[in-house]
């Protein structure tokens, strides 16, 4: 086991696939010469060369576009964008193109591409580049979803992306490039579609994804001390979305509260309340809530841009509001 | 600066011969009956959907494949031509239109979206400009696998004023590679006339603002296009770089087939059908080939027959079984 950060965990992912499939190559701005953004692909210029780490102008609808036509004739190409906020400008090549290539071809050309990148709010950076875009691609068959929490997450999730047939929306967070966890120094896989038990609990399921496990995290201890014993699914996939271990633990529970960044309005949490109330409608005690941003574009203010996005007191308020019931 | 090169005036295309030319008039004849027999079974509802004919441009696709035929090919939603004259075949192709199990595409694409892997036939599109950037990445595969071939992209007038169009230039000429962009100017996007979209109506020039060497000739005539074709896919497999050909041409029908295409000035259609592709060849068959009105009507019926058998075949095929409703939406994960 190793101590890595978020970012050598992300980069030791796409090395080792790199070293063992020549057909990978990343590309990306600012990924080769400059390092990456974030310095997530550091090093990997020099140890790939330029025709693997490739360097592009800002023209994301372009570069994602010959992503996808170079995985349709079997290299593996994975996008970078800076960030997701600009993936919107080539939001018609990963959803008209990638998402349905395999079906419009009758199944002749499939798609094996990782679109990669950080998602969702850093600091104090605005409207434009606070964007969480994950209910924005899981809508559509075709795509795969994914995103994770620690560094041993990231590591195995990205390797697995890199090596599915499919289109894969990677999500990543420039707020925890930097977090370290542990690693192990043999290979491993985690299979996408999977959701983990973060900490398993008898009184309420809380169901997350992304960074916000660490909120989640920091509520569920002062939970604990007032004696409510929180389950902490972290999806990591929201498409395939692990709907079992969610009902399952349901279930055992008959309470949920999901938290995730992003909007309320039609978020992936209105798709897995939905879900919830279907299956488990006979053993729910309480209506499943959302703790979400709040419902306006991000302010730039500090005090007005933490009162956005999900905050423990919010977390815990949720969770007292349905163990009540 | 490569905007001031232009292509070589010459292709490395042999003269072309009378079975060569001959097997060309045959190619774009039966694209235009298979065409045909579509406008009738889409009024009769058998083909649904939208249907855009590609009457009166079938020189340029047939002449572009004489020197891409084991080239990656992608195109847009007018592309019945381009697919048949890549080697897809009118059966498969006819019965996609259908909607059949049979089809190229398993009845999952229809009209706008045909494919054909044996044929490196890698579809239709229906965003307009959407698939001109997948083109650069089949370039980008063909050139980091030093496979010596070629990525051609069939595009309309319409698709130079999107972005993606530009951006599929800009990094295909910055990489340097392998493309070969075809404009087909038929000088309508729908119902708006090319002065109504741009205020530049010579297509090429796009080209400039990237450095990239283009050519503007008119495709009426196979054997020009046969021959630029070759010279710029030439261009482009000798590792030279892209080039964007505006191909000048012209469709008879309206953009769809619910388009009566009421927009064109008198008389236009009529003075284009003078330079109907099939008119010049034959012309050109008989004055310099001693062709006979016995050969054409053997090639006539040839061709009758193969697209009635598209038909039969398109007719009496199964349509898709429900149960593979969800056999399409992923690719199955190797375990
Ligand atoms: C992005 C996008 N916008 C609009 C349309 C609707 N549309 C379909 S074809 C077309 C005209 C395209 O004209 P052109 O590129 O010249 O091709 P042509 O039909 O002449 O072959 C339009 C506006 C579309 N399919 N995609
Ligand atoms: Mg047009």
């Amino acid at each position: 086991m190793a101590m890595i950060q978020i970012r050598e965990a992300l980069r030791q992912a796409m090395q080792e696939e790199m070293r063992r499939d020549e057909s990978i190559f990343l590309m990306g701005e600012e990924v080769a010469h400059y390092n990456g953004a974030y310095k997530v692909s550091q090093g990997m210029l020099e140890e790939f060369g330029e025709d693997r780490v490739v360097d592009t102008p800002i023209s994301e609808n372009g570069f994602a576009g010959l992503g996808i036509g170079a995985a349709m004739v079997g290299m593996r190409p994975i996008i970078e964008f800076m960030t997701w906020n600009f993936s919107l400008v080539a939001y018609d090549q990963i959803v008209n193109s990638a998402a349905k290539i395999y079906q419009m071809s009758g199944g002749q050309y499939s798609v094996p591409i990782v679109f990669r990148g950080p998602n969702g709010p850093a600091e104090n950076l605005g409207s434009q580049h606070s964007t969480s875009v994950e209910s924005l691609f899981a809508h559509f068959p075709g795509l795969k979803v994914v995103t994770f929490a620690t560094a041993y997450d990231a590591k195995g999730l990205l390797k697995a992306a890199i090596r599915d047939p499919n289109p894969v929306v990677f999500l990543e967070s420039e707020m925890t490039y930097g977090i370290k966890g542990e690693v192990p120094d043999e290979e491993y896989i985690i299979e996408l579609g999977k959701a983990d038990i973060k900490r398993s609990g008898t009184d309420v399921t809380l169901i997350t994804w992304g960074k916000q496990l660490f909120t989640v995290q920091k509520a569920a201890e002062s939970l604990m001390a007032q004696g409510i014993d929180v389950e902490i699914v972290d999806l990591r996939s929201l498409r395939p979305l692990d709907h079992e271990t969610v009902f399952n633990s349901v279930v055992k529970t008959g309470r949920a509260v999901v938290i995730h960044e992003g909007f309320i309005f039609a978020g992936v949490g209105a798709e897995l309340v939905s879900r919830i109330q279907e299956a488990c409608f006979d053993v729910l005690q309480a209506p499943v809530l959302r703790v979400t941003n709040r419902d306006v574009p991000q302010p730039y203010a500090t005090n007005l841009e933490k009162l956005v996005y999900p905050s423990e007191d919010r977390i815990i308020a949720a969770v007292q509001q349905v163990m009540e019931r | 600066m490569s905007q001031s090169e232009s292509l070589p005036a010459k292709s490395s295309l042999p003269e072309i011969s009378a079975t060569e030319l001959t097997a060309l008039y045959r190619g774009m004849l039966l694209i235009r009956r298979v065409e045909e027999l579509a406008a009738k079974a889409y009024t009769q509802r058998k083909i649904l959907g939208f249907c855009h004919l590609y009457i009166g441009q079938e020189s340029v696709a047939v002449g572009a494949a004489v020197s891409t035929k084991d080239d990656y090919w992608m195109a847009a939603y007018r592309e019945h031509g381009h697919a048949m004259a890549k080697g897809v075949s009118p059966k498969a192709m006819m019965a996609e239109l259908f909607g059949r199990a049979t089809g190229c595409s398993k009845g999952q694409g229809g009209s706008m979206h045909i494919f054909d892997k044996a044929h490196k036939f890698m579809g239709g599109y229906g965003i307009v400009g959407g698939h001109v950037p997948l083109a650069t990445g089949v370039a980008w595969a063909i050139k980091q696998r030093k496979e010596g071939r070629v990525a051609v992209v069939f595009f309309g007038d319409g698709a130079t004023h999107q972005g993606a169009f530009f951006e599929a230039l800009c990094l295909a000429q910055l990489y340097k590679l392998p493309v070969v962009f075809i404009c087909e100017n038929n000088f309508y996007a729908m119902g708006t006339p090319l002065h109504r979209q741009s205020a530049v109506t010579s297509l090429k020039f796009r080209a400039d603002g990237v450095g990239m060497v283009s050519e503007q000739f008119e495709g009426f005539d196979v054997e020009v296009v046969r021959e630029r074709v070759a010279a710029a896919s030439d261009f482009a497999r000798a590792g030279k770089g892209p080039v964007l050909l505006e191909i000048v041409t012209y469709r008879h029908r309206g953009h769809s087939m619910s388009d009566p295409a009421k927009y064109r000035p008198d008389g236009e259609l009529d003075e284009k059908k003078k330079s109907d592709p099939l008119a010049i060849t034959k012309a050109r068959l008989t004055d310099d080939f001693g062709l006979v009105d016995a050969d054409f009507e053997a090639i006539t019926d040839d061709v009758e027959a193969e697209a009635q058998a598209a038909w039969t075949f398109a007719h009496d095929s199964p349509i898709p079984d429900p149960a593979t409703l969800y056999d399409f939406t992923y690719a199955p994960t190797e375990a």
